[in-house]
């Protein structure tokens, strides 16, 4: 299999407490629709979990989903834990309740979109083939 | 039975149908060629007597205050008494929360509704890891009978009715509210309250579980035992479709599973030695009142009706209590759009108006603001208006289940609980509903629903106003309610000089007793009581027994 051949590796990640999953699954499955491999890491995962998920499946992609409003504390102890492990080369992309005020600081530490209520699917879709291809 | 006007108006509405309506379609076609409900269920353009011939006015509707209650539990409903309005309210520390409460109970509201922080809910204390960023966040703090004692201060426990949002440790926060109520010298025979305390859903939608299914299982038998003898006024499971709702289910998924469920607290019960007709009065609903507002209306009038039937003919409870469903009612929280937020007070609207049409016995209206975050004073203060509004000003208040008999909703209401003794079938097969979630089967049916709404959303089969049609420039222009980063400093100073004041030696005790019983079939209740009122924290005794019953692990659906 070439390079080009290669599905785009999507990891979909579930940061802090709450178990609003809704979101996170649609989108998931949304990709995975979308001809992506799609790894689902499941609820309440820490920091860590998170990168760590992230260097076993060797991902292109990393979208953390979060509702519960702790993303400006968890956020980023994910991109500090990631760049620790020399993962620098994955897209980070966000989506949940994340109020406007939140997004400049996001985008400055390196989350290169954030897709909030009432995104199509569609829109995160052709955002991520852009990028990656 | 078909009578001969019956005939005559088929017979009439074809004809109707061929001249008339044709006449009319051929000019100008209808807007869709499908219309179809949030759930995605089809209506017909017109209903007619045909479609409700089968209806037997005493066998399925009777009376308000009747066998099989379809019109309302109450003779009177609401010109005896209105609704409670209650709404639910939690952040930051308890001393905010209890500021919050005394300000809604000064403006007319008629009970309380606790909204605990995520550390609470999955039984961590504050100064957990895992709790990092979430103190005070998505509700009030509460590691502690130091933290219980300041949330209800200067609320008097006998007269105020508490409904507490609680599920995996909900036993904690019940014995927590009875320390508290003892601290005031109210026993806990005068308490009244509702504790949610329904794991069985947390598996199927909102997934703040603890422990797994079994021995949660046997934690709510405690409950419903202990509660029999010692808290009378509690109700004891709330049993809730809203957050299967809000996980993406349809209206029939969640009038579905959520009287499922119910059954199966029931024949837990019965299981345990508990009579029906000890305990089943204490067993109340939770509907979420979603935007379409006739079928939320015909679901929450079947639901009645089939609670009534199933408790009575399967459980042959005597009791007209045990088989009465009374219910609260929020409205749709995911129906919420984070643009154009204000309309969102127009939805909270629609929705209330189902409730009430519907025949809740309380309500929660949501704020505006809630797609962004936990509601502004202001906000939530509009939301409580909207329910007096429609309480004193709109006229629905004034007579019982008006919409009984509309050829529309009744014929919906027949539709829908067909559909729910199917789902009966399905999981029956499964083995039941403990079966059937460890199996998936919950899990997957939600997930295809809300999967499908976001097709037709995104396709627009339905138009969802500032999200896929009538889009204006995004900009939120509401303020948002932030909590201060001091209620993390204060929540962890007060947990720390908690664990340090009182008697550790002690609390190690009850904690070890607890566990030992855990392992036994003891009544965990008692145990727990005791520890708490040493002050043992949430996250210590939900500890000990995770250590007896490990946590739960879910199967990855998607």
């Amino acid at each position: 299999m070439t390079e080009s051949e290669r599905k785009i590796r999507v990891l979909v990640a579930k940061p802090g407490l709450d178990g609003h999953d809704r979101g996170a699954k649609v989108v998931a499955r949304a990709l995975r629709d979308a001809g992506f491999e799609v790894i689902y890491t499941g609820l309440r995962q820490t920091p860590e979990q998170v990168a760590e998920a992230a260097l076993q499946e060797d991902v292109d992609v990393i979208g953390l989903s979060i509702l519960s409003g702790a993303h400006m504390r968890l956020f980023p102890e994910i991109m500090k834990l990631l760049k620790e492990k020399g993962i620098d080369d994955v897209l980070v992309i966000a989506g949940g309740i994340i109020p406007e005020e939140d997004i400049k600081p996001l985008k400055k530490m390196g989350i290169k979109a954030i897709f909030g209520p009432g995104t199509p699917t569609t829109e995160i879709v052709e955002y991520i083939r852009k990028k990656i291809r | 039975m078909v009578t001969k006007e019956k005939m005559d108006i088929s017979q009439q509405k074809r004809d109707w149908e061929n001249n008339t309506l044709k006449k009319t379609l051929d000019k100008s076609p209808e807007r869709r060629e499908r219309f179809i409900t949030t759930s995605s269920r089809p209506i017909a353009r017109l209903y007619t007597p045909t479609d409700i011939a089968n209806l037997d006015y005493d066998r399925d509707l009777s009376f308000p205050g009747q066998y099989p209650y379809t019109r309302g539990v109450y003779p009177t409903m609401y010109r005896g008494r209105l609704w409670t309005m209650r709404m639910f309210a939690g952040f930051g520390t308890a001393e905010q929360t209890n500021e919050r409460y005394r300000y809604l109970l000064e403006q007319g509201q008629t009970g309380l509704s606790v909204a605990f922080h995520l550390p609470t809910i999955q039984g961590l204390d504050s100064d957990d890891p895992m709790a990092t960023g979430e103190i005070g966040v998505c509700g009030v703090a509460i590691d502690s009978l130091a933290d219980m004692e300041i949330l209800f201060s200067g609320i008097p426990l006998d007269k105020v009715t508490t409904s507490m949002t609680i599920n995996a440790p909900a036993a904690i926060l019940l014995c927590l509210y009875i320390a508290a109520a003892e601290k005031q010298g109210v026993s806990s025979t005068q308490i009244g309250g509702t504790i949610q305390n329904d794991i069985l859903k947390e598996y199927q939608a909102q997934k703040t579980w603890i422990f797994p299914p079994d021995p949660s299982m046997r934690i709510i038998t405690n409950i419903l035992e202990f509660c029999t003898k010692k808290v009378p006024r509690w109700n004891t499971i709330s049993i809730s479709g809203y957050h299967i709702r809000e996980a993406g289910s349809t209206a029939v998924q969640e009038l579905a599973f959520t009287l499922a469920n119910g059954l199966t607290y029931v024949q837990a019960g019965v299981d345990a030695g508990l009579a029906v007709d000890d305990f089943a009065p204490r067993l109340s609903f939770f509907f979420d009142s979603h935007l379409d507002l006739f079928e939320e209306i015909a679901k929450f009038r079947a639901a009645r009706r089939i609670w009534a039937r199933e408790i009575r003919e399967r459980f042959n409870a005597e009791k007209r209590g045990s088989y009465l469903l009374r219910f609260h009612t929020q409205t749709a929280g995911v129906s919420l759009t984070a643009q154009q937020p204000e309309n969102n007070i127009i939805r909270t609207t629609l929705q209330a108006l189902a409730a009430v049409l519907g025949g809740t016995q309380s309500l929660h209206t949501n704020s505006m603001d809630e797609a962004w975050a936990l509601p502004t004073e202001k906000a939530a203060t509009i939301a409580l208006r909207t329910q007096q509004i429609l309480a004193h000003e709109s006229g629905v208040a004034n007579t019982i289940d008006p919409l009984g008999g509309a050829y529309f909703v009744e014929a919906l209401t027949d539709e829908m609980e067909e559909e729910v003794y199917k789902y009966f079938d399905r999981i029956e097969k499964l083995g039941g509903v403990v079966e059937a979630i460890k199996k998936g089967f919950f899990q997957r049916e939600i997930s295809d629903s809300a999967f499908r709404y976001q097709r037709e959303t995104e396709e627009k089969e339905r138009i969802i106003v500032g999200v896929n049609e009538y889009l204006t420039d995004d900009r939120l222009e509401i303020p948002v309610l932030k909590i201060d980063p001091e209620v993390e400093k204060t929540q962890l100073a007060r947990l720390q000089r908690t664990r340090k004041s009182r008697n550790n030696n002690k609390v190690e005790q009850l904690l070890n007793r607890l566990q030992k019983a855990a392992e036994g079939t003891e009544n965990l209740l008692p145990h727990i009581l005791a520890a708490v009122r040493e002050y043992a924290t949430v996250g210590e005794v939900c500890n000990a027994l995770r250590d007896v019953y490990g946590e739960y692990q879910e199967p990855i659906i998607f």
